[in-house]
């Protein structure tokens, strides 16, 4: 067996530890589930997520999603490990292969001398021997139906795989058993008897026999505080109510579904509430309505719905309306790639819209930070009161990882502010920051404000002034300036001067921060600093840049017409530096360790 | 709140006056800003809880002429920010306002869903059937046949029925009223804000500039008529039968579909439950389940069981 012996990736490379008793330690193991997404792979993903959590391991999870409505192969990959976890892992240890073309599509993405557990009820066709992978055939199907009692058919198919591999594994069974019993309970007493046959009969499977060993996957060592479990959008969904978000509104679109599915179900519990409007350009219509009301508000999209809601951010930063909006970027232009990632909308976050409107942008880096994200966005939306884009993506949305659980005693019931407003009010100091009246509270002097879209002066009348108009430019751009002189530099992780410095922003945090070590083995210093405010972008990043021959601006977005990314071009332009270039790529698929490696390795010594 | 908490002043007209109309003179739209002082001098809101709303085009001006809490939002979008306002602020009196092109136009697909969702405002439109602001285009309400800069030989598509769109929208409150007729227009003004849930009244509101002339046929002192809508009285007598029952739709289409210029009055009038009610009573069964917990504590129990 050699899971990891010969494969230079660091999640392996402490390797096994020994092998007593056909045991075998195992510091990481990365399992991807190949089958059907109506198979319930993502459920198994999801179950060994959690028991990680509660194990004190690192998970990090990746899955593809048909789009279409039912049926089309999906897969779900886990990496589960007792170190630091920072990306889904490049190839897999294991695979489980549900169908012939599940096993086709994905044995190539299994490491040498991997295991491939496949069901024999469908795969017919495996290449034995090739790369010293081992097969295992078992039959899943109708070993589950058999368990089951032959009413349920496929179903049960990924709990019955769940026992396989939690005995393969040597997992904590009575942990993984109350995670059912919890998950699955809710949905009545016959699904739950069902999923526990299935289970049972995977976990007495004697796979151990068939594979010739079994692996202890180490636990790691115990955090401070309770570990949770979960994936972005749901981790930006609790933040923003952290944050105190009680209304919002929006229109289906994936992959940011989730998220307002989630909203209009939380919300009213906290006496607020979400509502899925008509479309786009209605749901950042009532968002602003709520937000003018005098409560925090969000709305969102994903790429094209973002779009449509261009003409009416452009109100926001004119009327300074704070706005949390968030968006989870996928695949585009247009319909695109709807269930892949990529990090194409940074422009449009910045600049889309019409005329000079500057609003805030800002980019979370893993699932935990989705959380702290969208609770920021909440607090610099009402501070700068100005619309907030929190850019996320496909992969951040749906990925699984397990993070310390927050302190909530920050947490509080959001005031609406009724308070008179004297004479002194005005929405728009030129000296000073906007914070509006909302209806229903009183004007001592009797006159009332009106928000509005065209350009204003102090007090929000409508002005065609050249001057005024330059000088509310002026205050709308400074303020974001004023931002950035709150915003501390970014961390150097790896070497502080060299070779190379990796620059990143958003989903791409992991694989950037796993491929420096890798980077360094090659004899090329490196750092890496990583960008979660895109908008403003924090004040001196020259002095850092300085202390490297190249800066690489790392992201998942297209070169453009002159050879840079998105990021890259804004950098660029503002530090007229040509040694920022960039790595881009437009595969929709989130960025393997080993695709950086080799890029930069070009990059230092071409060939 | 406010200074005054034994004896409320009086909202008057002047308290609600702001800056002077920008609208060419003779236009009807200060018809109906008069009209809409009066009604609100009659009902007496507390000041600060009106709410006036409104998107781009000549009437939409609106919000800078009353003095209220106010927005000036963009093009054919009022609707929706007003949803949001309402939605979320059960306190206040939420008004909208605009013209043809704004809320049949491009503002169209938001009237039929605020209208489906019955949410509690009022929304005066002021027909004028011209793009007046952008100098005589077409509108969705021009008659076939009328020249304008976008149709120089005479409008080919044919014009909406407003009252057939709000009717089948599902507004539970449709009047039709003129802006030449004020005391009529205070009506159905009074009627609509009285009306829990969506209610619309459709002015006919002339553009002299424009389209000089246009309503002449509903008034009186140009030599028209204004028919007004009998409404039933359901006293059993034989005079009843021909009136006309409000919560009748097929009726209201009926006269919705009577050759212009038609009548005037309340052409629909439904009770039905608000999005605003249906939505509080989830929010209250919700918070019922949660025990009424404070955010922090409701958001502890989400995070338990994610563990």
């Amino acid at each position: 067996m050699s899971v990891s012996a010969t494969s230079d990736s660091p999640e392996t490379s402490e390797g096994p530890s020994g092998s007593a008793e056909g045991v075998t330690e195992l510091q990481n193991a990365i399992i991807r589930f190949a089958g059907n997404s109506q198979d319930g792979i993502q459920t198994i993903g999801a179950f060994l997520a959690k028991l990680a959590g509660r194990s004190a391991r690192e998970v990090m999870t990746y899955m593809t999603i048909p789009s279409t409505i039912s049926g089309g192969p999906s897969i779900f990959q886990v990496h589960l490990g007792s170190g630091e976890v920072l990306s889904a892992g490049d190839e897999s240890d294991f695979l489980v292969a549900f169908y012939q073309h599940s096993y086709d599509n994905h044995i190539a993405s299994l490491k040498d001398g991997g295991i491939c557990i496949y069901d024999s009820d469908h795969v017919e066709e495996v290449k034995k021997g090739e790369r010293g992978i081992v097969h295992v055939g078992i039959p899943i199907t109708s070993t589950t139906v058999e368990a089951i009692g032959g009413s349920a058919r496929d179903r049960g198919k990924n709990i019955f795989v769940l026992g396989l591999i939690t005995q393969l594994f040597q997992l904590k069974k009575e942990k993984l058993v109350s995670l059912i019993e919890k998950q699955l309970g809710r949905k009545g007493e016959s699904v739950l008897r069902n999923a526990m046959l299935a289970f049972d009969s995977g976990f007495a499977y004697p796979v151990g026999d068939i594979v010739g060993q079994q692996f202890d996957l180490k636990e790691g060592v115990e955090k401070a505080g309770d570990q949770v479990t979960t994936d972005g959008n749901t981790a930006i969904t609790l933040g923003l109510i952290a944050g105190g978000v009680r209304y919002g509104a929006g229109y289906p679109i994936t992959p940011w579904s989730t998220i307002m599915e989630q909203l209009r179900s939380e919300l009213p519990k906290y006496g607020g509430l979400f509502v899925q409007a008509e479309d786009e350009l209605g749901a950042v219509a009532m968002a602003i309505g709520f937000a003018y009301s005098g409560h925090v508000a969000i709305t969102g999209s994903s790429g094209p719905g973002l779009s449509l809601k261009m003409e009416a951010l452009g109100y926001a930063t004119m009327a300074e309306i704070p706005l949390v909006v968030i968006n989870v970027q996928r695949g585009g232009p247009s319909t695109g790639l709807p269930t892949s990632v990529e990090q194409s909308d940074l422009m449009q976050a910045i600049y889309g819209s019409h005329g000079d409107a500057p609003r805030i942008v800002i980019a979370p880096k893993n699932v935990e930070d989705c959380y702290y994200t969208a609770i920021e966005a909440c607090e610099v939306a009402k501070e700068y009161s100005c619309p907030v884009i929190v850019l996320t993506d496909q992969a951040l949305a749906s990925r699984i990882e397990a993070f310390s659980e927050p302190d909530l005693s920050s947490v509080v019931d959001p005031e609406l502010d009724q308070e008179i407003r004297g004479e002194e009010f005005k929405p728009y100091p030129l000296d000073g920051l906007t914070k509006h009246a909302p209806p229903g509270a009183p004007m001592a002097e009797g006159k009332y404000p009106v928000v509005t879209g065209l350009e204003h002066d102090e007090w929000g009348h409508p002005s065609g002034n050249p001057e005024m108009h330059q000088r509310m430019m002026a205050r709308r751009r400074n303020k974001l300036k004023a931002m950035a002189e709150t915003l501390s530099l970014p961390e150097i992780y790896g070497d502080e001067s060299g070779d190379v410095l990796l620059v990143g922003w958003g989903s791409t945090w992991g694989p950037i921060r796993e491929s420096v070590s890798r980077i360094q083995s090659r004899d090329i210093s490196v750092g890496a600093i990583h960008l979660r405010h895109l908008n403003p972008l924090p004040n001196g990043l020259e002095k850092l840049f300085a202390s490297y021959k190249h800066v690489v601006v790392v992201e998942m977005n297209d070169e453009g017409l002159y050879g840079s990314g998105q990021l890259a071009t804004l950098l660029r332009s503002r530090y007229c530096d040509p040694k920022i270039t960039s790595i881009c790529k437009t595969d929709g698929l989130t960025y393997k360790v080993r695709e950086i490696v080799e890029k930069i390795e070009a990059i230092v010594s071409p060939a | 709140m406010s200074s005054t908490t034994d004896e409320p002043k009086k909202l008057t007209k002047k308290d609600l006056s702001a800056d002077h109309p920008t609208w060419c003179p003779g236009c009807g739209d200060f018809a109906v800003l008069a009209a809409f002082f009066k009604v609100l001098e009659k009902l007496q809101i507390p000041h600060e809880k009106i709410c006036t709303i409104a998107g781009i085009g000549c009437s939409s001006r609106f919000p800078y002429f009353v003095n209220s809490h106010g927005v000036h939002f963009i093009h054919g979008r009022a609707l929706p920010l007003a949803s949001g306002v309402s939605l979320s602020r059960p306190d206040l009196h939420v008004f909208a306002f605009g013209g043809d092109g704004d809320g049949y136009s491009i503002g169209g697909n938001h009237l039929d869903h605020a209208a489906r969702k019955n949410i509690n405002l009022t929304y005066v439109v002021m027909d004028n059937f011209v793009y007046g602001l952008t100098k005589k285009q077409t509108s969705p309400t021009s008659p076939e046949g009328f020249k304008s800069k976008t149709d120089p030989t005479g409008a080919i598509d044919r014009p909406i029925n407003p009252m057939k769109k709000l009717v089948y929208g599902g507004a539970s409150f449709v009047g039709r009223t003129h802006a030449a007729q004020v005391k009529h227009m205070m009506e159905m003004f009074e009627r609509a804000i009285k009306h829990p849930g969506f209610s619309v009244v459709e002015v006919q509101s002339e553009c002299v500039v424009f389209y000089p002339g246009i309503f002449d046929n509903a008034n009186p002192r140009k030599g028209g008529e204004f028919e007004i809508i009998e409404e039933k009285k359901w006293d059993d007598t034989e005079e009843d039968k021909a009136r006309h029952d409000v919560t009748d739709e097929n009726a209201a289409y009926e006269l919705a579909s009577l050759q212009y210029p038609g009548k005037f009055g309340v052409f629909y009038e439904a009770d039905r439950p608000t999005k605003n009610q249906l939505e509080q009573q989830w929010i209250d069964a919700s918070r019922e389940k949660v025990g009424d917990k404070p955010s922090a504590e409701i958001l502890a129990d989400r995070f338990a069981s994610m563990k």
